[in-house]
């Protein structure tokens, strides 16, 4: 293999770049990047940089050393296809790129409300998503957040810091529900009220309101939230559109072995976009974590090249953190349907514990932590012990 | 000097944490004695929770992975390192001599 794309230049596309030279790739790599920017890291986004603590140096991913990467970078430019037959990328200005190896890296990006939005109603993502916020939230503002996930919470918690009154509104019948389930999801929402912040659970968002800015936001009881700023934090879709008559194996994303291949020889898929086959759970599941941005590059590298790889056992467990209201929020492992909770520190009312989600057959398959790094560490690690 | 507590009570495979002008993280490998910064280089995050590996601490938070010989970081998230301070064993008690800076070879790395 002499020629490597790798479409997306974000933390998955940086590190397959870095994961190649790692292991002895010295061909040519050419990165593509719809962003005008040079790869940065996006957990600061909805803290540290929103807050005003962390500037755009201090997210950049690159190093000094990644000079000597030797990547020939298109950075604004947009894959729109891909020729499986000949592994071509096709880019919005007409370039063709030829080579012997595709890796898909393209993320994903925010999901957005159907209708066209007045002004001041933002979703988090990118850079210019965050430059955009962060002008918005000064202090007084009422700030309006629709969805209670990981990322609605975090700007909520960042929000208040700066001095804004800040409502969540939330579909389901607790914040976190999706990734921690209704109890815990419960438990952990508790930061907002302790901060000032009100949450509207089961509630339905019926419209934004405001002509040319928004004023406020109808639920669908009738009720209407003044706001100065809303924030729509509903979710991530892939960026997998451009593949779909590609005969890229697509489903929520693109389909992968465990090591990160597709089905069309040459082609391998990482971080947000894949949807790759998981030891863990023994099946397959797109992550938007981190930590999979991370970790995942350097298998899929190897498949691609035809080395071995062998990451430590931990690694195979999924891991994501939230930081919110000063408090470190830790998850490992997944839950599934029949899981109980079982307090192994600590105590639930206080909101500082470790908490296991134990499945029907009694075996710990997850385990949720506030403020307990040091047994959290050890817990990530026994869960690989299943494997 | 910073005392650290009793070499008995800081065990292979253990950490201590204190306070010097900046918190220090004191790790045993296996018989062997390491002192680094305490204080992650990516984000706030506390090394002596983290996890030993070899001569390397795994940040507890971000699985940045620093090498307790250098302070070097092995890879992303952390870009720098963390100061390394010299450990010594005095009568079965454990000692700390805070460095001044980051050793100048490793900083030109970062």
């Amino acid at each position: 293999m002499r020629d490597i794309t790798i479409v997306g230049a974000s933390l998955a596309g940086l590190t397959t770049a870095r994961s190649l030279r790692e292991q002895g790739f010295d061909g040519r790599i050419v990165v593509i990047g719809d962003e005008e920017h040079a790869p940065y890291d996006r957990p600061p986004l909805s803290k540290e940089f929103l807050a005003g603590t962390s500037s755009e140096d201090d997210i950049g991913l690159t190093e000094p050393d990644d000079s000597g990467l030797g990547v020939e970078w298109r950075l604004g430019r947009t894959a729109e296809a891909l020729d499986t037959g000949e592994r071509a990328v096709l880019l919005d200005d007409g370039e063709r790129i030829t080579t012997d190896g595709v890796v898909l890296a393209t993320g994903a990006r925010a999901r957005t409300l159907p209708d066209s939005v007045p002004e001041g109603v933002h979703t988090l993502r990118t850079l210019d998503d965050a430059r955009a916020l962060r002008k918005e939230l000064v202090p007084g503002a009422r700030l309006i957040v629709i969805g209670a996930g990981f990322i609605g919470a975090e700007i909520a918690s960042t929000a208040v810091g700066l001095g804004c009154e800040v409502d969540i509104v939330e579909a389901a019948a607790a914040p976190l529900q999706r990734a921690l389930g209704t109890d815990m999801g419960s438990v952990c929402g508790r930061l907002h009220a302790r901060n000032g912040v009100r949450m509207h659970l089961r509630a339905g968002l019926a419209e934004l309101i405001g002509e040319f800015r928004v004023t406020a936001v109808r639920l669908e009881d009738g009720r209407e939230l003044p706001a100065d700023v809303v924030v729509v934090g509903i979710g991530a879709q892939p960026n997998v559109e451009w593949l779909a008559d590609s005969g890229i194996p697509l489903h929520n994303g693109v389909l992968t072995d465990e090591r990160g291949l597709t089905e069309v020889p040459g082609v391998a898929a990482v971080g947000d976009c894949a949807n790759s086959h998981r030891a863990y759970t023994a099946e397959s599941m797109r992550l938007e974590h981190w930590t999979n941005a991370l970790q995942q590059p350097a298998a899929a590298v190897a498949a691609l090249l035809g080395r071995e790889h062998a990451a430590p056992a931990h690694h195979a467990v999924p891991y994501f953190w939230s930081d919110q209201y000063g408090h470190q929020i830790q998850f490992a492992g997944h839950r599934t349907a029949d899981c109980t909770i079982q307090v192994e520190e600590g105590d639930l009312d206080s909101g500082d514990f470790l908490a296991l989600y134990v499945d029907g057959a009694g075996a710990p398959v997850g385990v949720l932590g506030i403020d307990r790094p040091r047994a959290f560490g050890r817990w990530r690690r026994r869960l690989a012990g299943r494997l | 000097m910073i005392f650290v507590g009793e070499l008995a009570d800081l065990p292979p495979g253990e950490s201590a944490r204190v306070q010097g002008e900046a918190p220090i993280a004191v790790f045993n490998v296996d018989g062997e004695l390491f002192a680094i910064d305490d204080t992650c280089t990516h984000q706030d995050a506390s090394l002596s929770d983290g996890w030993l590996e070899g001569c390397a601490v795994e940040c507890p938070l971000h699985a940045a992975c620093f090498d307790l010989r250098t302070g070097r970081p092995s890879g992303p998230p952390a870009k720098k390192p963390v100061r390394t301070h010299q450990v010594s064993v005095d009568d079965g008690l454990v000692y700390v001599l805070e460095s001044t800076s980051v050793d100048a070879a490793v900083e030109g790395v970062s």
